[in-house]
């Protein structure tokens, strides 16, 4: 599959984005033509409220789409059932999970529910998948734990590895470093690095922290008011369209060091 | 490394205390009989007196098993709301059934005097307060099912059956400012609730559907487990969220429905058998919980009974009292036992 051609996992076709209200449609977005790559980290970034969860909202059927098409492999998202669509494409949220008595242990064992019978009884291969889930991420000393009695940092490495146990080939995620210090920001970073070296999953993320985005991301998706444009750090440095990710009063962008720099 | 419980010693524990409450409860009542002549009823050996055998199989058995079957309703339905509706104050009384049967229930003795020139007092008859109640609940189920269609918003859904309790208390208390002394006294008898009512022939209609009930439930573990972590998650992993939702609620519906039917409402037990089960077996697998709820609802609510009648005495306190004065205290003690290890 992987000759010369690029292996797209997930396109969208003249996609409109936004939401459906009483008083009329509000678009947010209009004929988005995306594609996203197998094996590659990809980063959304674009100022609060510009749309990006409704982005992701609408590629992971959470929010329904106003028009156009989105494809994951060679099927329409609509057309793909729940249960099947549960094994091509998982998610980690922002959301608060609801206080539970779950243990890190089982909280990752749920990603498998795709796969488990009726009763949800675990196979051999179930646990050898968790098992697999939580080395990468390295929390397997976190086990027996009450997933209450964990960090904000511990929390998301465990609901990565409850994405990866449900072992799709896409992974979204959204924000997954809000909350987290620098040094857990980073971490997770190199973990979602890691895992795409090591699994070839399909990684894709909206994100504020441009900087670290810069660095580490495979191909950037930016959105700003007028345009969506996409590429990799140096393409979109070219095109010029990283100065205009922020208002240009505070922010500027200086492409020698490849950073975003506080305007004095 | 596999972190994995097993529970079958809880469960022989479980199954041993149900037992012996069930003993002690048949075995105390306003009549005394002794220990050994209701093991001779039992094996079904010949007893010193005909009467005694009379008073255990056709009274004390029966309710007994009605408040098996009443303790596991209650808390299995308890326990699906708290997840469902993510909330831990959810219940069986919070969707506006319970309160619907008692509007029906009201609507039959109190409005019975508005009522009465056409069908007669008569007509209060046990089997036409279950059919007022259930006919009450089940209008209430039918406008949360047509809410539940126009709204996606769980907590709404929550809402909104608190808004229909409050509803029916307030038609139930016009119904009262008009009602006569007599009619009222009759209502309020209902409400204080009976586990000792039934016939073999009610228990057996009332035990069909409940356990049938339960069963049907068991499809809804998985699910349950997945919304363990949010709406959101559990449809990312596949679940589909209208059937679990459609299926908990109405069957939760239909077994308060039946169960404040039959035996009047019953507070606390869907509220708190949860909690004290999950105290106890400190986990939050449904696979583990149902079965372990429905134990312990049945214990708690033969315990219940057993003090509710006062042994060798010819009082019986309403039931109802009884499930919240005892057993609001253990929720109150547990939740500061826990807060004390946690610390």
């Amino acid at each position: 599959m992987e000759n010369n051609s690029k292996h797209i996992v997930l396109k969208t076709e003249n996609l409109s984005i936004g939401y459906c209200e009483k008083k009329g449609t509000t678009f947010i977005a209009k004929d988005l033509n995306i594609n996203l790559e197998k094996g590659k980290l990809v980063c959304l970034l674009g100022k609060n409220g510009i749309g990006k969860s409704t982005l992701l909202r609408t590629l992971t059927k959470t929010q329904p789409k106003l028009g156009g098409e989105i494809w994951i492999e060679n099927k329409k998202l609509y057309d793909i059932k729940p249960p099947t669509l549960a094994k091509k494409m998982s998610l980690v949220l922002t959301e608060k999970i609801p206080e539970s008595q779950l243990t890190v242990f089982e909280l990752i064992a749920l990603g498998r529910q795709p796969y488990t019978n009726w009763l949800g009884k675990l196979s051999d291969n179930d646990y050898e998948k968790i098992e697999y889930a939580m080395e990468l991420v390295q929390i397997k000393y976190l086990s027996f734990k009450k997933n209450y009695e964990l960090s904000d940092g511990q929390l998301q490495k465990v609901m990565i590895a409850r994405a990866l146990a449900q072992d799709t080939d896409i992974i979204i995620l959204d924000e997954p470093t809000a909350h987290l210090d620098l040094h857990h920001k980073i971490e997770v970073f190199k973990i979602l690095q890691g895992l795409i070296q090591k699994t070839n999953k399909t990684i894709l993320l909206s994100t504020h922290e441009v900087n670290l985005a810069l660095q580490l991301a495979d191909e950037l998706w930016l959105m700003t008011p007028d345009k969506f444009v996409t590429g990799t750090t140096d393409t979109l440095i070219q095109s010029k369209d990283l100065e205009n990710l922020f208002p240009a009063n505070q922010i500027s962008f200086n492409p020698e060091l490849k950073q975003f720099i506080l305007k004095k | 490394m596999i972190p994995q419980k097993t529970y079958t010693q809880a469960a022989i524990l479980l199954g041993a205390l149900l037992i012996l409450v069930w003993f002690i409860n048949i075995n105390l009542g306003s009549i005394h009989i002794p220990t050994k002549e209701l093991i001779h009823i039992l094996t079904n050996t010949p007893v010193e007196r005909e009467s005694w055998r009379y008073i255990v199989l056709n009274f004390r058995i029966p309710k007994s098993l009605t408040a098996i079957l009443v303790g596991s309703g209650l808390g299995v339905s308890g326990l699906l709301m708290q997840t469902l509706f993510r909330n831990p104050l959810a219940g069986p009384f919070v969707l506006g059934i319970s309160s619907g049967a008692s509007l029906g229930v009201a609507t039959l003795i109190l409005g019975s005097s508005f009522l009465g020139a056409i069908f007669g007092i008569a007509i209060i008859s046990s089997w036409s307060v279950t059919i007022a109640s259930s006919l009450g609940s089940f209008l209430v189920l039918s406008i949360v099912l047509i809410a539940i269609k126009k709204i996606r918003n769980t907590m709404s859904i929550l809402i909104i059956g608190l808004m229909f309790g409050s509803i029916s208390a307030a038609i139930i208390n016009v119904l009262s400012y008009f009602s006569s002394a007599e009619l009222l006294q009759q209502f309020i008898f209902w409400s204080f609730g009976s586990l000792g009512n039934l016939s073999w022939q009610e228990l057996s209609v009332f035990a069909t559907i409940l356990l049938g009930s339960i069963a049907l439930l068991l499809t809804s573990i998985k699910p349950l487990n997945g919304l363990l972590l949010g709406e959101n998650y559990a449809i990312s992993m596949g679940i589909n969220l209208k059937k679990t939702r459609y299926l908990v609620l109405i069957i939760t519906s239909l077994m308060t429905g039946v169960i404040t039917a039959f035996s009047g409402p019953i507070a606390f037990i869907g509220l708190a058998v949860p909690h004290l089960t999950k105290l106890i077996f400190d986990t939050s697998d449904h696979r583990i919980l149902i079965p372990a709820v429905a134990f312990c609802g049945a214990i708690l609510m033969l315990i219940c009974d057993t003090i509710a009648q006062v042994p060798n005495s010819e009082y019986t306190l309403p039931i109802n009292a009884i499930t919240s004065l005892f057993g609001a205290p253990i929720v109150i003690w547990l939740l500061i036992r826990k807060q004390k290890t946690m610390a």
